[in-house]
């Protein structure tokens, strides 16, 4: 018995002590650069980012030699589960005992923007690359973020905008019922609508979903001559799937409004052939991205999506930028951030606005037929390069309180 | 035309043919799970999961194997089944006198092991299996299309289904069967082999549920998460034709795919809760389910 409260006793002491020696190297700028990258490891996401987007924060890392400004960088990563109150609860503790210093990927808006509400109390960046919603940079915006890859209004744009001009002026929604699939719906609507397109309907089914026939039936009866596809992920494939399944895809066409290059892979060209997206970054466009989609290649399965091309560029920058401010101080490296272009394989020329936006061109592109693709994972072809300022909202739009007027 | 509540009948009519479509394979599904728990009295909680494997090995023995859907149709029920074999025999077996939620939680673990592992294998996005060359296509019923093999899987799961009720309400075999559950030590007496049936009725079910897997492969992506979508439904529609009623679950399937395929046109938010409403009623009206017997 004495033995066992002895035990107690030096093991509680031992914790004390771990926790004291912890606290301590916490307290100064710590000595290290440390990297966390939260994104959903396992579920619906995690193709197209999950551990993808830690591949391309470790490349981002040994890329840059491992150290910014004689000090270590490391790497954390956490599987958020795409819940807003989980990715809050770890952002909190990895600022607080974590010595993370800045937070990348970020799939799902409700996460994000629970993350980017704790990283401005703590005074810390958030590089969000795979989050969609404009909310983002609008009423949510803070000083401390980024919006590296895309939002919901650079796809609506890019997507809407082309499709209308190639003639597909009516419409009908089939739209994911909740925050993500309303504000896609919303914003494509608008530029349907601003473009000479006509809205003739929309539905909104239940998220997640596997049976889309009998929305994809009332999309038919509407005689719309484009269904819109406002979800994500698994819905999205398959909604492609069955409307090729009912012959939908005779006489209408579908428009992705998200849409990963993860998707297309698991689809497949036969039943994805045709269909028109917009995506922030495609791996066969010139030899550079070909070039770093093939070192990524060597160390994750599949080619890179826009969501872990972009969790690398962001983090390349942010390195620049520490290295630039000579401190890790939040302020001083945001401020770095913005002044810096951004140049590598995802942008060119790209720059950040006050609202947090990383502006860049986005891609409209085309899945290729199957006789028309070579290999594996050649899957677009790049119909137009949609030029920065056109492909995100203006800011004398931005609802954002940063936007000075 | 004639509309009822503002949605023509034509619509309406492909609506309900699309539900009895969804409502077969639950029907299906809660067969197999209405088996084993009314002959075994164990919760299968890895259903869905048995119902994802199905459909991944079809995908398998396709791509690497290069058997086709005839053969994979019958052949992988087969496979499914004997993993259910060994496991009943393995791990199940060492339950039986300890309470249900043992069982139920055992299962519920594998599902989340076979789950993991395919997610590991294979990545969420999940594969595509093409619908085999025979059923390419579909006829214009004038109100709808329908692709044949769509029509395919409702005559497939409903002669399943009533195959497998004949055997177990009708013949000898079945009458063994229900005996096993009522008094097994009696049965026993008889020279019967309880255990061995027990292990073959739970094989059965389970190749159900990979039977299903291979039906649905064609139509929705072969996904690690596929099972853990239809399972919560399955559950609820086993509860609510009443557990272990083998009629019942096959009636109640069928019933609530087509309440499901109309509240798609009406009330298109509710599709995935109007089965739990549904649930929740019935509990508060008849706790034994529609086709229950009260114990």
């Amino acid at each position: 018995m004495a033995k066992k409260r002895f035990l107690t006793a030096f093991g509680t002491g031992l914790a004390l002590v771990m926790a004291v020696s912890g606290a301590s190297a916490a307290g100064l700028s710590d000595g290290v650069l440390k990297v966390g990258v939260m994104t959903d490891m396992s579920g619906a996401y995690s193709d197209l980012s999950g551990p993808g987007s830690v591949v391309a924060a470790q490349m981002a890392i040994d890329d840059y030699g491992g150290k910014v400004l004689g000090k270590k960088i490391e790497l954390t990563s956490v599987d958020h589960q795409n819940k807003a109150d989980i990715a809050a609860n770890k952002a909190r503790e990895w600022f607080d005992t974590g010595q993370v210093d800045v937070i990348a990927d970020l799939p799902t808006s409700s996460a994000a923007l629970a993350v980017m509400e704790v990283a401005d109390q703590k005074q810390k960046v958030t590089l969000i690359s795979t989050g969609a919603s404009t909310k983002i940079t609008n009423d949510s915006c803070t000083p401390y973020n980024v919006h590296w890859t895309y939002d919901t209004y650079a796809l609506a744009v890019g997507t809407g905008k082309a499709v209308v001009a190639n003639g597909g002026d009516t419409w009908y929604f089939i739209t994911a019922d909740y925050a993500f699939g309303h504000s896609l719906e919303g914003d494509t609507s608008a530029v349907v609508e601003a473009s000479g397109g006509k809205l003739l309907g929309k539905v909104r089914a239940p998220f997640p979903n596997t049976d889309f026939s009998s929305f994809l039936m009332q999309a038919q009866a509407s005689g719309a001559k484009i269904i819109g596809l406002a979800n994500a992920g698994a819905d999205t494939i398959n909604a492609i799937k069955q409307a090729k399944e009912f012959g939908i895809t005779q006489n209408q066409t579908l428009a992705g409004l998200l849409v990963f290059i993860t998707d297309i892979n698991s689809l497949g060209l036969e039943t994805s052939q045709g269909m028109m997206l917009t995506t922030g970054f495609y791996w066969d466009r010139d030899d550079e991205t070909r070039a770093w989609a093939k070192r990524f290649r060597e160390r994750h399965k599949n080619m890179p999506t826009m969501g872990q091309a972009g969790v690398y560029s962001a983090l390349m920058h942010y390195f620049k930028a520490v290295d630039k401010a000579g401190t890790d101080d939040s302020a001083a490296v945001m401020k770095a951030m913005k002044a810096l272009p951004i140049n590598d394989m995802f942008a060119k020329d790209g720059y950040i606005r006050d609202d947090g936006r990383m502006v860049h061109d986005m891609y409209l592109v085309q899945v290729k037929k199957p006789s028309e693709s070579k290999g594996p994972w050649d899957y677009y072809k790049v119909l137009r390069t949609i030029p920065g300022d056109e492909a995100y909202m203006s800011l004398d739009k931005s609802t954002c309180k940063l936007v000075k007027k | 035309m004639f509309q009822v509540f503002g949605i023509p009948i034509q619509a309406l009519l492909g609506q309900l043919l699309i539900g009895l479509i969804n409502g077969s394979f639950y029907a299906i599904l809660s067969l197999g799970l209405a088996i084993i728990f009314g002959l075994l009295n164990i919760i299968n909680f890895a259903h869905g999961a048995q119902y994802m494997l199905g459909a991944f090995i079809a995908w398998m023995s396709l791509t690497y194997l290069g058997v086709n859907y005839w053969v994979g149709l019958i052949l992988v029920p087969l496979v499914v089944g004997a993993f259910g074999i060994i496991l009943e025999r393995l791990m199940l077996r060492r339950l039986y006198h300890l309470d249900h939620l043992y069982g139920l939680l055992l299962t519920f673990g594998l599902a989340l092991i076979l789950e993991g592992l395919f997610r590991q294998l294979y990545g969420v996005s999940g594969l595509s299996y093409p619908i085999p060359d025979i059923f390419q296509g579909g006829v214009n019923l004038g109100f709808m299309f329908l692709p044949y093999y769509r029509a395919w899987v409702i005559v497939a799961s409903l002669s399943v289904c009533f195959a497998t009720w004949y055997i177990i309400e009708r013949t000898k075999l079945g009458s063994y069967l229900r005996a096993a559950t009522e008094n097994p030590e009696l049965l026993q007496a008889f020279g019967i082999n309880v255990p061995l049936m027990i292990t073959l009725t739970f094989g059965y079910g389970v190749a159900l549920a990979g039977f299903a897997g291979v039906l649905a492969a064609p139509i929705y992506q072969v996904t690690p998460v596929m099972g853990s979508n239809m399972i919560i439904v399955v559950f609820a529609v086993v509860v609510i034709g009443g557990m272990g009623s083998i009629f019942g679950s096959i009636v109640t399937g069928i019933s609530l795919g087509l309440l499901e395929g109309l509240t798609k046109v009406f009330y298109p938010e509710a599709s995935s809760l109007v089965v739990f409403i549904i649930m929740a009623l019935v509990l508060l009206i008849r706790p034994a389910g529609l086709f229950g017997r009260e114990k």
